[in-house]
């Protein structure tokens, strides 16, 4: 178990023409966490500013961060050597070869040649990446290039694993092989994930923090938010409805003509039995995160005005 | 665990010099033959006769280009691999960082030196003394062009803009100022101009050392003390330029 203590933590950036622009206001968490901890939120709500100060590369504006016992706006070397950071868009070096990479990873962080060179052996095994150790990243598919940079920070020992968006840009195989292995991995490290897909959130996380223009606006496992939102049902009812029946519960109707409605158990029930007698297809699911996510926040392909 | 700084430092040296020529070593061709293009044309068109003051411009041109490269590296690893972040974010010091991408440069630039030492040898036949005024220039040359080519890493948002400003940079501390051949051959008013860059007084100290050209001992040490404070000064600048964690 890590233990994250977050207090007030704002950050508010500044152009050169002197324009503010609010990244994070006032959130506040008090965590024992381990697995797979998620950050999710639409473009521009925070989270990768959220990852950048907790794992010290940014300084807030104002408030506390304690990560494993160390306030890491004040003393950030004392945390470095239990963290590695795999940021948002990263590369490998492009004239270096996988292994190279990885060997020179560890060089960075302090290990002895001897120390870094075995590291970098048994990483490539335990990754199975023996057919691309020693290939230029341009010779390699997006997703083994992701596999190598995982593998690399995965190297170095460090406790605590942030991933921006790692999976961002990957097909679906590729982003199910890195699924596994990050699922895998959450039996050793803490890691700290953003991500834009929420079925990867719901498939991956032990515990999610939803962000929505700077502000912590849910917390919790997936079970958690689902609870406390109050509609653990999502019945969704197809195209040619006539709304012939009255329907409780939240109600939302979607562009494409179709019906959701969040509920409880018993109204989920008693209205998938009324649905049944007037014969109207339905489907009913426990509520998802991206319904959640949408309820809450809107729709995640709508990005704020700023990036960060 | 014990952090090893050495190899943090080697690290650097590994990535940014030792595993680009090995994996692509058209770039070290590159390298060696930036300084024998102008060596080769001040030849000929001289006659020959400023070949030993072209070999001394050859040595001062390596530690600009070499200096000056820095500044497209880092910009390169921290904008396009985000190495910078990553780095921020374990134990490495943004001092051993730096140091070691410095170290690179001149890793890249020892080709370019045997070549030069070679051929100053055969032509100049220079001095013991004259030997470690050169490479003292030379140090001093390595270590304000370092600090400028740091400098310009941290204002160039993206690599294209650093490149611009790398061939610029070398054009006006390399090319244009009497690197490869003597000041006494810029006419008055002009030769004034020539004073803006810190390399005519490398140069000059260079170029006496071997006697090609003769100056008043008042103005060799003035030429000294010039370079000494341009590279204290542009080191301090590059430290208080430097970000590592961002605010």
């Amino acid at each position: 178990m890590v233990k994250l203590i977050i207090r007030n933590l704002s950050k508010i950036y500044k152009d050169k023409r002197g324009k503010r622009s609010s990244a994070l206001k006032n959130v506040s968490l008090n965590l024992d966490i381990n697995g797979i901890f998620t950050l999710i939120g639409r473009n521009g709500a925070g989270k990768t500013t959220f990852i950048r100060i907790v794992s010290t590369e940014l300084l807030p504006t104002a408030g506390k961060v304690y990560l494993d016992g160390v306030d890491v706006v004040k003393n950030p070397k004392e945390i470095r050597e239990r963290i590695a950071v795999i940021p948002q868009e990263a590369e490998l070096i492009p004239w270096m070869t996988a292994r190279e990479n990885i060997y020179a990873y560890l060089l960075w962080r302090g290990f002895s040649f001897k120390e870094a060179k075995k590291r970098t052996n048994t990483i490539i095994f335990r990754f199975k990446l023996e057919k691309y150790a020693d290939k230029l990243p341009r010779k390699l598919s997006g997703g083994t290039k992701r596999k190598v940079l995982v593998a690399l920070v995965i190297s170095s020992n460090a406790k605590i694993i942030f991933l921006d968006e790692p999976t961002t840009g990957l097909d679906p195989i590729s982003r199910k092989e890195l699924w596994s292995v990050l699922n895998d991995l959450k039996k050793e490290h803490l890691i700290i994930l953003t991500t834009h897909y929420l079925e990867e959130a719901e498939e991956l996380s032990d515990y999610i923090i939803i962000l929505n223009k700077g502000k912590l606006v849910k917390s919790g496992t997936i079970n958690d938010i689902r609870d406390a939102i109050g509609y653990p049902y999502a019945i969704k009812i197809f195209k040619g409805f006539k709304k012939n029946i009255r329907l409780t519960g939240k109600v939302v109707k979607k562009n494409d003509g179709t019906f959701q409605i969040f509920s409880d158990e018993i109204t989920a029930n008693n209205l998938a039995k009324k649905l049944i007698n007037r014969k109207v297809k339905f489907s009913i699911n426990p509520t998802s995160l991206e319904d959640i996510f949408y309820m809450l926040v809107g729709d995640i392909n709508k990005g704020e005005e700023h990036e960060n | 665990m014990k952090i090893s700084k050495f190899s943090q430092l080697s690290a650097s040296v590994m990535a940014n010099a030792f595993y680009a020529m090995k994996n692509f070593p058209v770039m070290l061709v590159n390298t060696i033959l930036a300084p024998f293009g102008l060596l080769i044309i001040i030849f000929f068109v001289s006659h020959g006769t400023l070949l030993n003051v072209g070999i001394l411009g050859g040595f001062i041109l390596v530690m600009v280009n070499n200096g000056i490269s820095i500044q497209g590296d880092l910009t390169h690893l921290r904008n396009d691999m985000k190495l910078q972040d990553m780095l921020v974010s374990s134990p490495v010091s943004p001092a051993i960082y730096v140091a070691g991408i410095a170290l690179s440069e001149l890793v890249f630039s020892v080709p370019d030196l045997i070549v030069l030492s070679v051929l100053a040898v055969i032509f100049i036949h220079i001095s013991v003394i004259s030997t470690l005024t050169v490479a003292a220039v030379m140090l001093l040359t390595f270590m304000f062009s370092i600090s400028l080519g740091f400098f310009i890493s941290t204002i160039s948002r993206d690599v294209i803009e650093g490149w611009a400003f790398m061939g610029l940079i070398s054009m006006l501390l390399s090319t244009l100022p009497p690197v490869y051949y003597p000041i006494t051959y810029i006419p008055f008013p002009f030769r004034y101009l020539a004073y803006i860059s810190p390399t005519t007084f490398s140069a000059i100290i260079a170029q006496s050392s071997i006697g090609f050209v003769k100056f008043s001992a008042s103005f060799i040490l003035t030429s000294w003390i010039v370079l000494i404070m341009v590279s204290i000064a542009l080191i301090v600048f590059a430290v208080k330029r430097s970000i590592w964690r961002e605010e």
